[in-house]
């Protein structure tokens, strides 16, 4: 909330929806003891745009400063509104829709050739579904045997246009990618012991790739945001930022307490 | 004569033994691009992604991240085309080190048609920050280009074209990235081509040489990065240019050797496809129609120098 506040720009919305997700792959699934050990899992964030979320976990992981931070979006930044290779951590540049998964292919598949052990991890939104790029990945996941590539689909329910079921219906998701070769499992996006459980439980004997479906909520964790597609890229005003930091403060507050 | 694909692919495959991080991705075209023997022999090192050139550039950008020299080879047209914003995102705004080697590129598809030409790859390519671009001229370049640009780190553009084609050099010429080549020395006109139309220059200058007209030849395969200076030195020796791209007239070579000499002019004729739909035949005779052929490229050297008063 305080980076886009700062920058007057960001995709708020589905910054909060995928928030627990991207928490619970850097502060406990992602093996990632250093962002250059070769070793390393991949992360791709297919959903480029929610940037925000991804530098904010980055903060907390010590990959960068908040000084830094706080320069998001600004003339002269290092930090600009989709990932960038150039700051520690990102994986590949994204931002165009329907990519990542591809990138995603080709990173477990080098793995693969090589005997490696890491996992690859791409985080797509539920809109970018209409791509028909993502097929062209899906089905060379499955084909390639990608049994350590894990896809998560942050299912809000809403694009930048309102529902993703009135702009292009996928209320099919599940039974789409089975066809495709992958196993399917889902979770509650707004419940960390379900992502954990369900990220933990992943079996990598198998090798099908593996589809997550991350029901979540846009705007979640702000009262006045959430399930409403206007805060897709939507900027408080100076009051609704101030309600929305009581909001999270009170939030803190009480689990600390 | 020699096939610039086979050329490539071969050196491609001597190297790849010996370099196992070296791999082909292809979009079910290891016949066209004659990767079968390297499918064949090296099938750790080969990635067959079905008729899917998006998916293609993806994958490919992806194993470049994690430590694979990767060729992503296929049809030009669908590359620069269909795939073009994973050229754009994955591959340059990422700098990662992916060469795309695209065959049968400009016209070299012929009477199938604007589906298949690739005419608008250098306009569009070099506008992307990052992505560099060659057009070996013969077979030995191909070689020659495929061993350098294994053990580049750079994103690349490999255009050739399809089937045999004129010997420019005898053997493996010295190539190096932003380098023109001066094929033949030359005072009264300077001769610019870059990928086939480099040996239909060099007929062109020997039937010049007949007339007593000498042209200079220079081979700008390297087309980004650009030999600017070896442009501008040709403009001051001969004071004038006749640029000859298998490529629309509009932002390709013609416009990189008029870029290169724009606050010192000298007077440019630019030969190559005009913004219409280029007409249906063989490669041969597409080149003959637009003048890119050596009696085409003499004719309007005489017509430009008599124009200009020489």
């Amino acid at each position: 909330m305080e980076i886009v506040w700062s920058a007057h720009s960001g995709h708020i919305g589905g910054d909060l929806s995928c928030l627990n997700v991207l928490t619970a792959l850097y502060h406990h699934y992602l093996n990632i003891s250093s962002v250059d050990d070769p070793f390393r899992d991949r992360f791709v964030l297919s959903k480029g745009h929610c940037v925000e979320s991804l530098y904010s976990v980055f903060e907390s992981r010590g990959f960068l400063s908040r000084e830094t931070l706080d320069t998001l979006g600004k003339y002269g930044s290092p930090l600009g509104g989709h990932p960038l290779r150039d700051v520690p951590g990102v994986e590949v540049n994204s931002g165009a829709l329907g990519h990542g998964l591809s990138v995603g292919v080709g990173m477990a598949l080098a793995g693969a050739r090589d005997g490696a052990s890491y996992k690859t991890v791409v985080l797509m939104g539920d809109g970018e579904q209409a791509e028909g790029s993502i097929s062209e990945a899906a089905m060379a996941a499955s084909h390639f045997k990608l049994g350590r590539l894990i896809a998560i689909i942050d299912r809000n329910m809403l694009q930048i246009s309102g529902r993703t079921e009135d702009i292009m219906h996928i209320e099919n998701l599940r039974e789409i990618w089975m066809s495709m070769g992958w196993e399917v499992r889902e979770m509650d996006g707004d419940d960390m012991a379900s992502i954990i459980s369900i990220l933990d439980a992943t079996d990598f004997s198998d090798n099908r790739p593996h589809l997550i479906i991350s029901h979540s909520t846009k705007g979640k964790g702000v009262s006045y945001m959430e399930n409403d597609a206007k805060w897709h890229h939507g900027i408080p005003s100076e009051e609704q930022y101030r309600r929305a930091r009581t909001e999270i403060e009170d939030r803190i507050k009480r689990m600390e307490g | 004569m020699l096939d610039s694909r086979k050329c490539f692919t071969d050196a491609l495959l001597e190297c790849a033994r010996e370099d196992k991080d070296i791999m082909a991705v292809t979009t079910d075209a290891r016949g066209s691009v004659t990767l079968s023997a390297f499918a064949d022999e090296l099938p750790a090192q080969f990635v067959e992604c079905g008729i899917a050139e998006q998916n293609a550039v993806g994958i490919s950008a992806g194993l470049a991240h994690s430590g694979k020299k990767v060729f992503c080879c296929g049809p030009a047209c669908f590359y620069v085309a269909r795939a073009l914003e994973q050229v754009k995102v994955d591959v340059a705004y990422s700098r990662l080190p992916v060469k795309i080697f695209g065959v049968s590129g400009g016209v070299a598809y012929g009477a199938l048609g604007a589906t298949h030409h690739s005419l608008h790859d250098i306009a569009v390519l070099s506008t992307f920050p990052g992505m560099n671009i060659v057009l070996p001229s013969d077979g030995h370049m191909a070689k020659k280009v495929a061993r350098v640009l294994a053990d580049d780190d750079r994103p690349w553009y490999i255009r050739v074209g399809r089937g045999e084609t004129g010997e420019v050099y005898d053997s493996e010429p010295k190539w190096v990235p932003g380098k023109a080549i001066m094929v033949q020395d030359g005072n009264d006109i300077t001769l610019v081509g870059a990928g086939e139309t480099v040996f239909h220059a060099m007929g062109a200058a020997r039937i010049l040489a007949e007339e007593g007209i000498s042209a200079r030849v220079l081979d700008c395969s390297s087309i980004k990065p650009f030999d600017t200076e070896a442009i501008r030195v040709a403009a001051r020796d001969t004071g004038l240019i006749l640029s000859v791209e298998e490529h629309s007239v509009h932002g390709g070579l013609g416009s990189l050797v008029l870029d290169s000499i724009s606050e010192s002019p000298v007077p440019v004729r630019i030969l190559g496809i005009p913004d219409e739909d280029a007409v249906h035949g063989k490669s041969p005779e597409i080149f003959a129609h637009y003048c890119l052929d050596a009696a085409g490229i003499a004719r309007n050297a005489k017509s430009f120098l008599k124009a200009n008063g020489r």
